[in-house]
């Protein structure tokens, strides 16, 4: 109900808090949106000594055009991303995948790079990242480095932050005029995804040039359904082609077994929604 | 104001209580706060089934601002044990339920230690300073495991898991014949059919939106007891009866409740042992719990396992009805949880002219939070249960499930009449209900296209689901609960005041929480005495103002407070007008009483109601002998049950490849009887089919194998907000009730209590061609698909770890 003590930061800029992070050692959290970490300080199922508060350092809000990228700054909210402009127009993908977050009040609150330092394997925005090949801009101690989204998910609400860093913005290169379509299965609305495909091609006339797909909680990362993508490439886009290459959807993923969905259920599930989400993508 | 007025009853007004509540600008119980008053936070064990081998509170007590932190031995002397007003068992001693545990715990919940402190921050800190040493016993979470001879015992001092058996045979009742004869009979009988089914009605939590809070101040001459609870006058007496208290001394409060559902039918440990802390330190102490200590600790619901056999004749007669079950307790018993399978005994027989019926339940413990009402109480199990095996009937026979009910309903011409269960069914309509069902469904144009999709084998398969359901309501006529032994009587009580300036308060024993009865009861009043509706004051909840009452549960209130109200208010009435005729100077029988004027017939000569009130207050000129007050109460009991009815109608779309089930179309047509106000029914109906969809599709209890609840946070307790759910067609048909003057039968748990049958009769109906036999509930998207794929009814059952959610979350991980 009531977390336990802890001190609060808020600093204004970047700078001042990697300072803070690097300052308080590894008990500390950094708090974005706060939709997944205040619950879990609610239910005291983490105390850290300090939280930093990245909410008043303003140029981590807001997307811009950098060349041939997109930079999302890390707490833009999805609110934000979903109605904006420029990720509609070269990151459709991210737009529909940010549309099937949670509800409105989540949306408003929650932040893409909350969402994908948080690297739940059930989050809706990290298959996107990966299949967009997002880079990921982060600041510590020692200046910034870029890390690519396919190095930057390790595991299971782990990534290749260290406690000192903050992710501070997402470089996503522009996908200019692909279709795109985020085939989401959950059981309520506001309920996490049990398993989702991110699926985004270009066509040209009536064939697949290019396809790039990737599937959450499939694993204990997001993972790229390449054999599908192979399979895709220079095929006509017919029901059929689409149904032959998801069939290899679940290959290379091992899905962690829950109370919602076995491993072969959520296999099976890979393999059909794939085929949707393609479906989807080609006529979106 | 002339004859001519507009009734009240009828309207669709909307609640006066809206604006209080819609904008929480109210009291509930968590935001009252008195001076000095202390919190008081509980420790719980995390572990089902132990011995509680020692406790250190020594650090929780250093903590400053902690005041006291008392374990069971601390308040074993005045702490006592919960009561069970309806133990069913007769003659047995209930286990204990104490409201902490002394030596040892019985599911991962029980209170073994609280803590009092200055401010509730201080008091969680010291929670998770208190350290306890458990020495683990053996669990058992599964009712036919706990059944077995060498199973673990929840309450070794019983010997057995078993508590209570309970049987009602029409044989032995002499109210039809033999079931068992009927049933050996017909599996003789080339020209019959017996079908047997386990169906299981899984654990659901009632997740009230405002969790439960108390709030007890010592210090005035009454302790004073806020609560969140539907059953004030309920909690008064057994706080009285449960530690020792002079009951006069008591006064109870629950003020704006935020819903219940059953689930505030209780009178609970955290309110004793509140009680009881500041009683010891002499000042006001609040316990308000967290939503995933709701889920945890406040009791469940449901949680049965149904044999059920039916016989009939090939032509469709249905000739015996065997209902034999295994009700889970959990790990005590509460205010009413073995009564619960009781309230449905008498229901399995529904509509239907079934010769013979035998029921029987017997009890069983498990190291699980115990089990108590939840919305329906016993009648949405029994109600599930016929419909199913209904169901299951008609594809055994190959008939249309629709023209196998109406073939063994009881006629609109054949009431009243008295069923094999022995109730007397006042009134009913069944015919008239199923004909606007069907033809606001379009029953044969989704028949046509169920047929069509199965021909063409669509991924997506269509089904119907039907359930033409009754309940009994009107709790109760106080002579059969006498009968089946609870521990008061089913009257209600109420009481009018008349103001000087012909103002009226209406003084209810019932307790709404959510309900809206003060403007159903202002419309009652309204029409009874003649006056505007915005001048009637309903008054409800404080002990002190409402003195005598039996509170809001079984959907009782209208059926039997409403009436009570109708009394007091022809007592006011008759009062008046003795004292009309004084002022008129005429005789009491040449006035006539309509629109709040007293009228000499005849005459252009009248009083109003409100002129009545001001000389009665004045008294100057009053009839000889006659007490000056208009004022009157009426206590009444009911001589019978009423009995809702209605037929809904699921259409589902059930998708083969990924098991998800989407609610196409949803009808229901609920004969109520008279209604006061058709926005409040439409209300309940609403969140009543919400609650009975979302048992048939979304909501589970789950335990793990080592008896944790893992779906303890609503991230994990799938609760469905608006737009998982269907778009719903309501009408209404309108069979007046005979039994009471208001013609009125009750609604708050009809949605309920319909509806969960009908959505898992219309799953299986669309895959039943596949060979599916039965999904057991929730059907979630993993069990209908392993029932499509491999034949298997109960994929992802208890057992399994939570599905995504915060369960998931890791607390080392990278949360942001």
């Amino acid at each position: 109900v009531i977390p336990a003590a802890f001190e609060y930061t808020a600093p204004s800029t970047v700078d001042e808090a990697v300072r803070a992070l690097s300052d308080a050692g590894e008990d500390a959290k950094v708090l974005a949106g706060g939709q997944s970490l205040l619950p879990v300080l609610r239910l005291r199922l983490a105390a850290p000594t300090v939280v930093v508060d990245l909410g008043k350092i303003a140029e981590l809000r807001g997307v811009r055009e950098d060349g041939d990228a997109l930079v999302i700054g890390a707490m833009t909210t999805h609110y934000d991303v979903q109605r904006d402009h420029l990720v509609a127009e070269h990151a459709t993908l991210l737009a529909r995948a940010t549309d099937t977050v949670a509800d409105p009040q989540v949306r408003h609150r929650g932040t893409f790079g909350g969402s994908l330092a948080h690297a739940d394997p059930a989050g809706d925005l990290l298959a996107p990242a990966l299949a967009l090949d997002a880079e990921m801009v982060i600041a510590g101690t020692a200046g910034r480095r870029t890390v690519p989204a396919a190095e930057f998910f390790q595991d299971l609400f782990t990534t290749a932050l260290a406690p000192d860093e903050i992710l501070v913005e997402v470089r996503v290169p522009k996908f200019t005029g692909w279709r795109a379509h985020y085939e989401k299965f959950n059981r309520v609305a506001q309920a996490w995804s049990m398993v989702a495909v991110a699926a985004t091609v270009r066509t040209e006339r009536d064939t697949i040039a290019q396809a790039r797909i990737a599937l959450t909680n499939m694993a204990s990362t997001p993972v790229r359904a390449t054999a599908v993508e192979q399979a895709l490439v220079g095929q006509a886009a017919t029901v059929e082609n689409i149904r032959a290459a998801a069939a290899h959807a679940a290959e290379g993923t091992s899905p962690t077994p829950d109370g919602n969905a076995d491993v072969e259920y959520r296999q099976e599930l890979a393999r059909v929604l794939t085929g949707r989400a393609l479906s989807a993508a080609v006529t979106a | 104001m002339t004859a001519t007025i507009e009734p009240e009853v009828g309207k669709a007004r909307a609640r006066k209580e809206d604006a209080r509540l819609i904008t929480g600008r109210t009291r509930w119980t968590d935001n009252i706060v008195l001076p000095g008053m202390l919190h008081l936070a509980t420790v719980r064990s995390p572990i089902a089934h132990a011995e509680i081998a020692h406790i250190d509170t020594s650090a929780a007590r250093d903590i400053p601002g902690v005041l006291a932190v008392y374990t069971g031995a601390d308040l074993d002397a005045e702490q006592s044990g919960m009561p069970c007003a309806m133990p069913v068992n007769g003659d047995a001693t209930a286990p204990r339920h104490a409201p902490v545990a002394v030596d040892k715990v019985c599911f991962a919940g029980d209170i073994v230690a609280i803590v009092i402190a200055r401010d509730a921050v201080t008091a969680e800190d010291a929670v998770a300073a208190v350290d306890v040493d458990y020495r683990e016993l053996p669990v058992v979470l599964d009712m036919e495991a706990a059944l077995a001879d060498d199973a673990p015992l929840v309450h070794p001092e019983l010997g057995t898991n078993k508590w209570a058996f309970f049987a009602f045979d029409s044989a032995e009742a002499g109210t039809g014949s033999s079931a068992d004869e009927a049933i050996a009979a017909a599996e003789r009988d080339p020209d019959s059919v017996v079908v047997k089914r386990r169906f299981r009605q899984q654990r659901v939590m009632p997740a009230f939106m405002e969790p439960r809070s108390v709030v007890v101040d010592p210090t005035g001459e009454q302790l004073t007891v806020w609560s969140s609870t539907q059953v004030p006058h309920i909690l008064k007496t057994m706080a009285a009866l449960t530690l020792g208290l002079p009951e006069h001394k008591i006064r109870v409060i629950a003020p704006d409740v935020g819903g219940g559902f059953g689930g505030k039918l209780q009178v609970t440990r955290e309110e004793m042992l509140a009680i009881l802390a500041a009683r010891r330190l002499g000042r006001p102490v609040k316990w308000t719990e967290g939503r995933s200590e709701s889920l945890l600790a406040a009791h469940h619901g449901r949680d049965q396992i149904q044999h059920i056999t039916i016989a009939a004749r090939r032509d469709g007669t249905v000739t015996a009805l065997k209902a034999e079950l295994l009700a889970d307790m959990g790990a005590y018993l509460g205010l009413f949880t073995p009564a619960i399978p009781v309230f449905g005994a008498f229901m399995y027989n529904a509509i239907y002219k079934f010769p013979a019926y035998h029921f029987a339940v017997t009890d069983v413990f498990t190291n699980k939070t115990f089990t108590d009402a939840y919305r329906g109480a016993g009648r949405p199990e029994a109600t599930f249960a016929v419909e199913r095996i209904m169901d299951e009937l008609a594809a055994e026979l190959g008939v249309d499930p629709l023209q196998l009910r109406e073939k063994n309903w009881i006629k609109h011409e054949e009431f009243p009449f008295t069923t094999v269960a022995g109730l007397t069914y006042d009134s009913g309509n069944y015919e008239a209900a199923t004909e606007k069902a069907t033809g606001l469904f379009d029953y044969d144009g989704l028949r046509r296209e169920q047929a069509e999709r199965r021909q063409r084998k669509d991924p997506v398969q269509l089904g119907i689901g039907i359930s033409t359901f009754t309940e009994m309501c009107g709790l109760a006529p106080s002579r059969v609960l006498g009968q089946l032994g609870a521990g008061a009587g089913g009257w209600e009580h109420a009481s009018i005041r008349v103001l000087p300036t012909g103002k009226v308060e209406v003084v209810t024993g019932t307790s709404p929480h959510g309900q809206g009865h003060e403007t159903a009861w202002s419309q009652i009043v309204a029409d009874q005495l003649g006056v505007p509706f915005e001048d009637v004051e309903v008054l409800h909840g404080d002990t002190q103002v409402s003195s005598k009452g039996l509170d809001t549960y079984g959907s009782r209130s209208l059926a039997v407070g409403g009436i009570a109200v109708v009394k007091a208010a022809e007592k006011v009435v008759a009062k008046a007008k003795r004292v009309a005729a004084h002022l008129l100077e005429a005789a009491e029988e040449d006035l006539e009483f309509s629109g709040g004027r007293f009228a000499v017939k005849g005459t252009d000569q009248g009083v109003t109601i409100q002129e009545v009130a001001l000389a009665t207050f004045t008294a100057h000129n009053f009839p000889e002998g006659m007490e000056p007050s208009l004022d009157a109460d009426y206590t009444f009991d009911p001589e019978n049950f009423s009995f809702p009815h209605g037929t809904h109608l699921c259409a589902t779309e059930v998708d083969t490849e990924t098991g998800r089930v989407t609610i196409r179309k949803y009808v229901c047509v609920d004969d109520i009887g008279a209604v006061i106000n058709p926005l409040l029914t439409e209300g309940q109906v609403h969140g009543g089919l919400a609650q009975g969809i979302s048992q048939a599709l979304f909501e589970e209890a789950v335990y793990d194998d080592s008896g944790t609840l893992t779906t303890g946070t609503l991230a994990d307790y799938l609760v469905p907000s608006a737009i998982d759910l269907p778009h719903y067609v309501t009408a209404r048909t309108e069979t007046r009730a005979t039994s009471n003057p208001l013609g009125v039968k009750g609604v708050g748990e009809a949605g309920t209590i319909a509806s969960t049958p009908a959505v898992v009769n219309a799953v299986l109906d669309a895959v039943r061609h596949l060979g599916v036999r039965d999904i057991e509930m929730p059907c979630s998207p993993m069990r209908v698909w392993a029932a499509v794929h491999r034949g298997q009814s109960d994929a992802g059952g208890p057992g399994a770890e939570a599905g995504g959610g915060l369960g998931s979350i890791d607390a080392s991980g990278g949360a942001q």
